[in-house]
Order: structure tokens, then sequence, then C-alpha cells
């Protein structure tokens, strides 16, 4: 069980909880205190709006331990609108029909299962954008 | 300053040791490495590992190897930078002859994939990723340099086809040395057939994890004048470091700690790459053998697939690389990996590399990489002229 670890991340997880870099004013996913630009502090908290396009992916075939029943999945680079770029995911989608720029949004969705008696491990998934695809 | 030099080297094969313990396994490299220097102590052993902890349940493998060696006693530690550990306490063993505090240092990489099988061995791989915000996600390491092989196909107009050289190249290499986990060449156009691990990386773009250790018996290079007919000076040596996640860099198809311990490297040891005779680059992935060309500076960004393509990384080409297999044939064995790199330039140098043998080699350069780069160590080496 690693209760704490995925209790301290429940604002990333569930509300994609960043911050913003009052110097330089680049937003920063995940939060780190210390701006991946300009080094300067960045502790201004600021959610993201879950909107972003896919910037690389890939299919994966050989998978850890706990992700072995979902394999094959896919995890992409998120590019979101405000900049970052998150390791995610996709879901909803059919692996062939994904490409690079492809309009997407984030989801709550089950990440893994620590075994049957286990925590079960929510967080963000991207799907294809619904505005976009409506 | 002392200047650091080999005077000897040791390693196994690289396969599946399924008899074989990490502390033997160890002790096979260190006893061989001793032999070659001709000396039974050393003053301090610095151990590369990655994942002893995870696969084998055993970490403090500083003491345990040393005891193990006969060494019982000396200053023994491990150091950990993910598949660059071997090249990590390489560094330290230059870091401590050259301080002057350490006189004859022994640099053991090792590594034991095979305690384990199947996915707790990728989960243990996919530790040297950011646990939260990676690897809780399903990637793996070589997800991400998929991710990254993706991108840098979509930005340059790079077809996958264009990669196979690397995989090529490195098996007819390693088809020439006995020691290589895999001796088979490689057709080009198996390369885009092969089944898929990670899109658009198959198995025969990805390099096998297999177990392995190499060692080198590290000194004083005027005390090393005194000891072997030839020894290797450790011309340059530089660790750099960026971020562990990809998604974390502002430029991501730069390695950029890459390209500063090669730098740094180069100008230690007083060479341009046009010195350089051959490169031991980090060919987990195909992709990262032609990132690591163009961060050092071989190909021009985007360029690096290029060499692959002309035949200019072959044993004959402008800059041969992988020259005893690489990652890709001789084996991937982890934080032994570094050490392995550092052997094979050695051997090389000394022009003792048999039917691996680079003519006329007098500088060597390896680049080992942690993930996609997250640390990088260059190391250059060289040998006086007879």
């Amino acid at each position: 069980m690693e209760v704490s670890r995925h209790w301290r991340l429940k604002e990333q997880r569930y509300s994609l909880v960043g911050e913003t870099c009052e110097h330089c004013g680049v937003k920063l996913f995940p939060p780190r205190d210390v701006c991946l630009a300009c080094e300067a502090p960045a502790k201004e908290l600021y959610t993201f709006t879950g909107l972003g396009e896919v910037y690389s992916y890939t299919t994966v075939y050989d998978a850890p331990a706990g992700f072995e029943h979902q394999a094959p999945y896919t995890v992409a680079l998120v590019k979101l609108e405000e900049g970052p770029l998150v390791t995610a995911q996709l879901t909803d989608v059919d692996k062939d029909t994904i490409q690079i720029g492809m309009p997407v949004e984030m989801v709550t969705r089950k990440l893994y299962t620590e075994g049957d008696e286990g925590t079960i491990v929510y967080g963000y998934k991207f799907r294809p954008s619904v505005s976009a695809t409506a | 300053m002392n200047a650091a030099s080999i005077i000897g080297i040791g390693q196994t094969d690289v396969r599946e040791h399924w008899d074989t313990s990490i502390r033997h396994l160890a002790w096979y490299a260190i006893e061989a490495a001793l032999d070659d220097a001709q000396i039974s102590k050393v003053d301090a052993l610095y151990v590369g590992n990655m994942l002893a902890g995870q696969l084998s349940h055993q970490n403090h493998l500083g003491a345990l190897i040393a005891d193990f060696s006969g060494m019982r006693g000396i200053e023994a530690v491990t150091v950990e930078a993910g598949d660059a550990s071997g090249s990590a306490a390489l560094r330290q063993a230059v870091l401590a002859v050259k301080s002057g505090l350490v006189d004859t240092a022994l640099v053991v990489g090792v590594e034991k994939m095979t305690d384990q099988t199947g996915t707790p061995v990728t989960a243990a791989l996919s530790s040297i990723l950011d646990a939260d915000y990676e690897a809780a996600q399903g990637a793996t390491p070589t997800a991400v340099a998929a991710l990254l092989m993706r991108r840098y196909m979509h930005e340059y107009g790079v077809a996958l086809a264009d990669f196979a050289g690397f995989s090529v190249n490195a098996h007819a290499n390693g088809a020439s040395n006995p020691l290589a986990m895999y001796q088979n060449r490689l057709k080009a156009e198996r390369f885009t057939a092969a089944p898929p691990v990670a899109t658009p990386i198959s198995l025969f773009d990805v390099a096998p994890m297999g177990d392995g250790a190499a060692a080198l018996v590290v000194t004083r290079h005027e005390r090393a004048m005194d000891m072997v007919p030839r020894p290797v000076r450790i011309a340059g040596s530089a660790l750099a470091t960026d971020t562990v996640a990809l998604h974390d860099r502002l430029d991501p198809l730069w390695l950029k700690a890459a390209a500063q311990s090669a730098a740094k490297a180069l100008a230690q040891a007083h060479v341009t790459l046009a010195d350089v005779d051959l490169f031991e680059l980090h060919d987990a992935c195909t992709v990262l053998a032609a990132l690591s060309l163009e961060a050092v500076g071989f190909a021009e960004r985007g360029q690096g697939w290029q060499l692959a393509r002309d035949g200019e990384i072959g044993r004959n080409g402008r800059i041969p690389i992988s020259t005893f297999g690489g990652l890709k044939a001789r084996g991937n064995p982890g934080g032994a990996t570094g050490v392995y790199q550092a052997v094979e330039i050695a051997r090389q140098l000394r022009g003792e590399a048999e039917a691996c043998q680079v003519v006329n080699a007098k500088v060597g350069m390896a680049q080992n990489l942690a993930g996609v780069g997250g640390t990088a160590v260059t190391h250059v080496f060289t040998v006086d002229e007879q």
C-alpha cells in the first residue's frame, strides 16, 4: 500500500494543479517551485484547463507490472494549451487514429490497481477533445 | 593534478547468467582486471549498479563485493545513476585518483537482470523515470525513448527504416565479439518488420537487457607507466545532468547533458572530434544513437541518422560506433554498461580488439546515458605514442 504517496498528489492527479512563475510567467506542470525557464521561485498555484494537443505518442506492448492487463495502451506527451508537456495515457480512442497535433482534453480515469487488495489509483488521462470531434 | 590511467580490464560475457549470483559475476570481472594489472589489492572500490536492490534484494554492494573479492577493509561504495551507473562509478574513481587521496581504484559495473523475469523487471527499469509523473502513467524507459523517436521522425521527416543502419552496424560488430549477447547479423529489411515494444520502437531497435560485469583498475598515470606496457589514459571525464522527465525539457530533441558532458571531456583531453577514432555511445534505442551523435557534434541536429545510412559508423567509417556490438548486440547490462564501454575502448587503444579492431585507434570516446539523458557521462581515452 502506498497511500500517502497517492494522497499527496491528489491536486495534480485529479485537477492538474501546477504553478505559475511570478517572474517570467511560464506555467509549470508538474509543480516544481523553481521555474524551468528562468530558475526564479515559482510557487503560485495555477489550475490548468486540461486542454491540449498530442505532441508525441507511443503504444506500449512491453508493459511493467501493474499495467500488464492494459497492454497495449497508448502513452502520449500532451502539450497543454498553457505550454507545458504532460506524460499521460490516451483513452477513449482508436490507437490507429491518433496523430501528432490531435486536440485532446483531460479526463479522470483509473490508472492502475496495486494488486487485488491494494489502492485503486485514479488520475488524469486524455481523450480526443469533444468540442473538436463534435 | 595527477592524471588517471587504466592499467587493468576485465569483463564477463553478457547473457542470461542463471548459474551466477551478482557477487560472483562482479568477482569474475574483478579477478580478470586484477590479473591484467598484475596486482591483488586496491585502495578503493566503486561499484556501478542500478537494480540489485529491486531485482536481487541486495543493496550494500560496496562492502559485499569488496569482501567477496578478498579486499575486506578497503573503502567501497555503490554509485547509482540509472543506466549511467557504470560510467558514474568510473567518474568517482577518476576523481579519487586525481585528487591524490586514492592511489589505485577499482571500478566494477555489475547488473543481474535475470534474478526476476517478465513485468517486474520492466517495472524495476521504469524506476529510473519520474515515478510520480511518468512511471505512474505506465511509461517505461523504452516508451519514453519512443516518444522522442516519434517526435524526431515528425519534425525531421525521417522514416522508421532510416534508423535500421544503427542496429545493422551493431549486430555486424557484435558478430565479431565472442562476449556479445547477440552474435547474429541483422538484415536491414527485418528491422521495420520486428514485433513492437513501444511503437515506433521494435525488438530490433531496443537493446536487450542482460547479466554482466566489467571492471577497470585505475591509478596515477606516472605509476601506471611503471606497471604496464600500455596504460590507457583517462584524458577527459565529465558528468552532466538534465531533467529526468522528458516532459520537463524545453527542447526535447536536444540531449543537453550529453552535449555538455562531451564538450567538457573533449576540452579536458585537448582533442577535437576530428581526433576521435571511435565512439562507444549509448544505443539503448536507435534514436538515442542519432541524438547522441548530434549532441556531441558528429552531425547537425536532425541528421544523426544519416551517418548510419551513409555507412559512416562502421569499423572503417568516419566515426566507428558500437565497435563490439554496442548495447544493441553486446547487450545492455544496465549499470555495468558504462564500464563495458570503457573496457572496450581500452582494448581498442591497446590494439587488442582482435576481430573488432579499429585500425590505428589512438583516441576513444565513450558516452553513457541514463534514460533519455537525465544523466550523461562522457569519457575520452588516449594512449601515449610508442
